[in-house]
């Protein structure tokens, strides 16, 4: 009953590791996997988030087996 | 339509060429946007000697997708591709290609930029610059592609 956890980019520097693991729980958002996973630190103001690789809002729902992703705003082309 | 995320050194006009090539649109089209972002040996008033380009693999193709069918809905789009490098980059080097295949200019014109605008704010990317006395620094967010100067 895990939710996996993923950080890219500037993120993953600031907290030194790229992914975690959190117990998943009945009733669960984005932003409480966040604080599952850092429960000492608020999420960075322009935090963008994916569920499964879709873009979602903090209070997004998660379940078990699901992928939640943390990043900064995005810089390609 | 095609989506290509690749770590090797690509040419833009290579791909243009054997892609138009070896499709089935030959003779169906009448307009071929091409957009091609290039890296800038400077920015933020500074000598960027090279750049390292994370991504997240599987959500980068899924949203590319996204926005390119987004795009043949809004357009007439015939065919689409789009090229991305991630990994390390020297200036000079193309980053990004946007090709859009359209009967007319205005479609072709119009479908590239908004696949080009929504891949710069939405497609899961990030670069990092290698400045001069070994500092680095990571690009905080793209400039609005709208802005005029």
């Amino acid at each position: 009953m895990t939710i996996k956890v993923r950080y890219f980019a500037s993120l993953k520097e600031m907290l030194g590791r790229g992914a975690d693991e959190v117990d998943a729980t009945d009733i669960m958002t984005a932003g409480g996997v966040w604080h599952s996973a850092n429960p000492n630190r608020p999420l960075p103001e322009n935090t963008l988030i994916a569920v499964n690789m879709t873009y979602v809002t903090l209070h997004a729902h998660v379940k078990d087996g699901d992928e939640v992703a943390f990043f900064p705003p995005v810089t390609g082309g | 339509m095609t989506i290509k995320i690749t770590t090797a050194d690509f040419d833009p006009w290579q791909e243009i060429q054997s892609y138009q090539h070896n499709s089935a649109i030959a003779g169906k089209f009448g307009a071929t946007s091409i957009f091609v972002g290039t890296m800038r040996d400077f920015n933020q008033g500074d000598e960027v000697q090279a750049m390292h380009l994370e991504h997240y693999p599987g959500m980068t193709e899924k949203q590319l997708e996204l926005i390119v069918d987004d795009a043949s809905r809004k357009w007439a789009v015939i065919d689409a591709l789009v090229v991305h490098k991630v990994g390390d980059i020297f200036p000079n080097q193309p980053i990004v290609l946007v090709a859009v295949w359209t009967t007319h200019r205005g479609d072709a014109f119009d479908a590239s930029r908004y696949i080009m605008e929504a891949l710069k704010s939405t497609a899961p990317f990030w670069k990092k610059e290698y400045l001069a006395m070994e500092k680095t620094r990571w690009v905080a967010e793209n400039t609005d592609g709208y802005q005029s100067i």
